[in-house]
């Protein structure tokens, strides 16, 4: 009940401040139009975010002068002042990077882009380095690289020309350079993810005073397992199988929506409807459900559960991306090219890959972000929930639910504290990344100026 | 109103074939399950006997579509079955199947509530909110309030449920105990207390369905105010707010509403991670601990109850956007 009390208190304070604050501001600029037209409420947001940026810096400064007992209470606020700090720089210098370099059209892009999205695509970035590169490069798979490589550029050549192709070449060139780099440097982990390395429980920060050890800076968890090469095996594990799973329900949903949508008629309304009842079902719910399904399976047929998770969720979000792709296909299919292309006697193939697909491009790349997201926050809450990548991999949701107790010594021991929150974090950075970069280009397409 | 009144009823009818379709759905997956819930119950040493009398006892000898019918034909009478897990094997040799202990609908009503309790508080912290911030934004937009709002929300949105939870945990629970990190809440609890207890999963939902409610009153409410009659009364020198308030937000209610029951329908399942995270003794961590020791009767009656409160939902935000926008009504 004191809280409410104290809230209710702050906030006619706050708005003291502000009607004081204007009545200072128009008597000291001679009722200058800024301060005349300005409302109380105007004025009280403007006292109300200074004293939020006072109390901020107070406890910053106020946190660095404490005791060493006293700064265990300050360590979170450090952990987020800092990051948030970190990551304005780093996006920031980002974007003066890419207004400095490139062709005039990327240029131009990055000096009209917000920081917000600046942050999102070196997050972005960030987590695909890591995830390619976090084990040992054999050099197998920078073989199929190079030739899934070559295969989607030709594809992309055939379907929408050579701009893109060469955008795709260009990007894999770049990853196979990165590739054979790191083939001789080695791994990012500095351990594997599945060895045991002896001392179970040690603490993260490495000082050995406190119960760490500086070869595993961020400790190990209870089975003696490296955390931080966990960490980023993790990146590859969950967001690589996120992203295949992204891929393979838009293969599932946007095939079978442009279909119905060129085809239309009895297989329109039959996918339709069973689109309609399994969007009935709340996803992650009828994703337990069938998991729990494909748990007995994979027993029996000795199929990790993890393949049948790819597939269940694929369909799952199929699903959404169906609705979509029709819906973008059916106003394609209208237009008077689609007509033309018809009456030269194109076969369906020509349709959908020549003529929609290449219309329909921008809301599918918006919509890949936004399943992604989905997609990436499904498979973690299972994770989380226990049914989903299964161990011995190492997954960020199996992290957090196995660490997760470690947050009740935060308050004599934040050190301990720091795990659970690591591997949330990783997956909660990745997809706040993809929004910002998703809002930014839906913000873009849309025109929206107001 | 008959007209209403007929759009209303199709609604409902539509909705009620989409429950039967799910609950169809939902009871063919259950029974692509290799083996069956005699065999199950019964473990690695069954003899062939006992097996073939517990299938006779439960008639899972039947035909599916039989079994089907049964099934559906007790869901809506209110009884869903017998719970494996804590299934009374007198039960078994009595005539008393589906009731006692084991039965799947006592051990859910309780919890169903339990979650109905925790989907309220969510939704009268988080509705208020997100309206109030939503005008503000619309009203002050492009401001720093509105981009920081905009990025903070964003945020909160895209973060897993779980990660927003730890962290209110840490800040509101561990590091100043304010609230009280675990739900275990119980029969009979004082108001107050049980409103305590329930304030930390309340204000991870919050947290969760807040943006897409608040940017969509933001965005609804924008819309509007290029058209000839906000203009007017701007001219006519109303107050910002007063513009907005009087003459957008009526306007602007129909997507409103309509976000705001999606939401909610989003709450039920939000609330599975949630319930888990603050063990809090709801439906939704039911659902999971039944999924993991594989109690299927239970995983299958709470699906059912997911989705038909989902339907439900969808069904509202249907009609409520009918009636608060009258162009509906009459479709061209």
């Amino acid at each position: 009940m004191s809280l409410l009390i104290w809230i209710v208190a702050l906030v006619i304070a706050v708005t003291a401040g502000g009607w004081l604050f204007r009545f200072v501001g128009q008597t000291a600029t001679g009722n200058a139009p800024y301060f005349r037209d300005m409302t109380v409420s105007v004025a009280a947001g403007y006292v109300g975010s200074f004293l939020l940026l006072a109390w901020i810096a107070y406890t910053y400064v106020s946190g660095q002068q404490a005791d060493p007992a006293e700064k265990n209470k300050y360590f979170f606020f450090f952990i987020a002042i800092h990051g948030f700090v970190a990551f304005s720089i780093m996006a920031y210098f980002f974007r003066v990077l890419g207004t400095k370099f490139g062709t005039e059209g990327s240029k131009k892009m990055f000096r009209q882009m917000p920081l917000t999205a600046s942050f999102g695509i070196v997050i972005i970035f960030a987590y695909a380095f890591v995830a390619l590169f976090a084990g040992q490069i054999a050099v197998s798979s920078i073989v199929i690289v190079g030739i899934i490589g070559l295969a989607i550029s030709e594809i992309l050549r055939r379907i929408g020309g050579d701009k893109p192709a060469a955008t795709s070449a260009a990007a894999f060139a770049f990853i196979l350079i990165g590739m054979i780099i790191m083939y001789f440097v080695g791994p990012i982990a500095p351990y594997g993810q599945e060895e045991i390395l002896g001392a179970a429980n040690v603490v993260p920060g490495g000082d050995p005073a406190l119960g760490g050890n500086p070869d595993f800076p961020l400790g190990t968890d209870q089975i003696g397992r490296d955390i931080l090469s966990r960490l980023i095996y993790g990146a590859q594990n969950t967001v690589g199988i996120a992203f295949a799973t992204t891929c393979l329900a838009f293969l599932l949903g946007g095939s079978l929506g442009f279909l119905a949508a060129t085809l239309g008629g009895w297989l329109d309304q039959l996918l339709s409807r069973a689109v309609d009842a399994l969007m009935a079902i709340p996803s992650l719910i009828f994703a337990l459900l069938l998991m729990t399904i494909a748990s007995v399976w994979s027993n029996q047929i000795g199929i990790p559960l993890t393949y049948f998770m790819i597939v269940i969720i694929a369909v799952i979000d199929a699903t959404r991306v169906f609705r979509l792709a029709r819906a973008v296909g059916s106003s394609i299919v209208v237009m008077d090219y689609i007509e033309a292309a018809k009456l030269r006697g194109e076969g369906l193939t020509y349709l959908i890959f020549r003529e929609i697909l290449p219309n329909a491009t921008a809301p599918l790349l918006a919509e890949f972000g936004l399943r992604f997201c989905f997609v990436f926050l499904t498979i973690a809450s299972l994770s989380f929930l226990g049914v989903g990548i299964q161990p011995p991999l190492a997954d960020w949701g199996t992290m957090v639910r196995d660490l997760a107790q470690f947050i009740n010594f935060a308050a004599f021991a934040p050190q301990v504290a720091v795990t659970p929150l690591l591997a949330a974090g990783a997956i909660a950075l990745l997809t706040v990344a993809v929004n910002f970069v998703v809002d930014w280009m839906l913000h873009k397409s849309s025109g929206l100026k107001e | 109103m008959p007209g209403l009144l007929r759009i209303i009823i199709q609604r409902l009818l539509l909705g009620l074939v989409t429950l039967f379709v799910v609950s169809i759905i939902i009871f063919t997956a259950v029974n692509l399950l290799p083996g069956d819930f005699a065999q199950a119950i019964l473990g690695q040493g069954a003899t062939d006997e006992a097996v073939a009398a517990i299938r006779e006892e439960l008639g899972l000898n039947k035909h599916p579509v039989l079994r089907y019918l049964e099934w559906l034909g007790g869901a809506v009478q209110g009884d869903l079955g017998t719970s494996m897990s804590q299934a009374l094997f007198s039960s078994f040799t009595g005539s008393e199947t589906g009731s006692g202990l084991g039965s799947v609908a006592e051990q859910i009503a309780p919890r169903f509530r339990n979650t109905m309790f925790l989907a309220s508080v969510t939704a009268a912290i988080a509705v208020p909110i997100s309206i109030i911030l939503g005008i503000l934004t619309a009203l002050y937009r492009n401001s720093a309030f509105d981009r920081s709002m905009n990025i903070f929300t964003l945020s909160s949105i895209s973060s897993p449920e779980f990660f927003l939870a730890y962290v209110l945990i840490l800040f509101l629970a561990v590091m100043n105990p304010i609230f009280p990190s675990l739900s275990n809440i119980y029969e009979g609890m004082p108001f107050g207390d049980r409103l305590e207890k329930t304030m930390l999963p309340a204000l991870t939902l919050t947290l969760a369905v807040t943006a897409q409610m608040m940017r969509m009153t933001r965005a609804a409410i924008i819309n509007l105010l290029a058209s000839p009659y906000i203009e007017m009364a701007r001219l006519k020198g109303l107050s910002p707010m007063r513009v907005i308030i009087k003459h957008a937000l009526p306007n602007a209610l129909a997507p409103i509403i309509n976000v705001v029951a999606l939401n909610l329908a989003y709450l039920i399942t939000g609330v599975v991670v949630v319930e888990v995270v603050f063990v809090y003794p709801g439906i939704g961590q039911l659902f999971v601990d039944s999924v993991k020791i594989r109690d299927i009767p239970v995983v299958q009656a709470c699906c059912l109850i997911f989705a038909a409160a989902y339907i439900l939902l969808n069904l509202l935000a249907d009609i409520l956007s009918i009636i608060s926008n009258p162009r509906l009504r009459h479709p061209k």
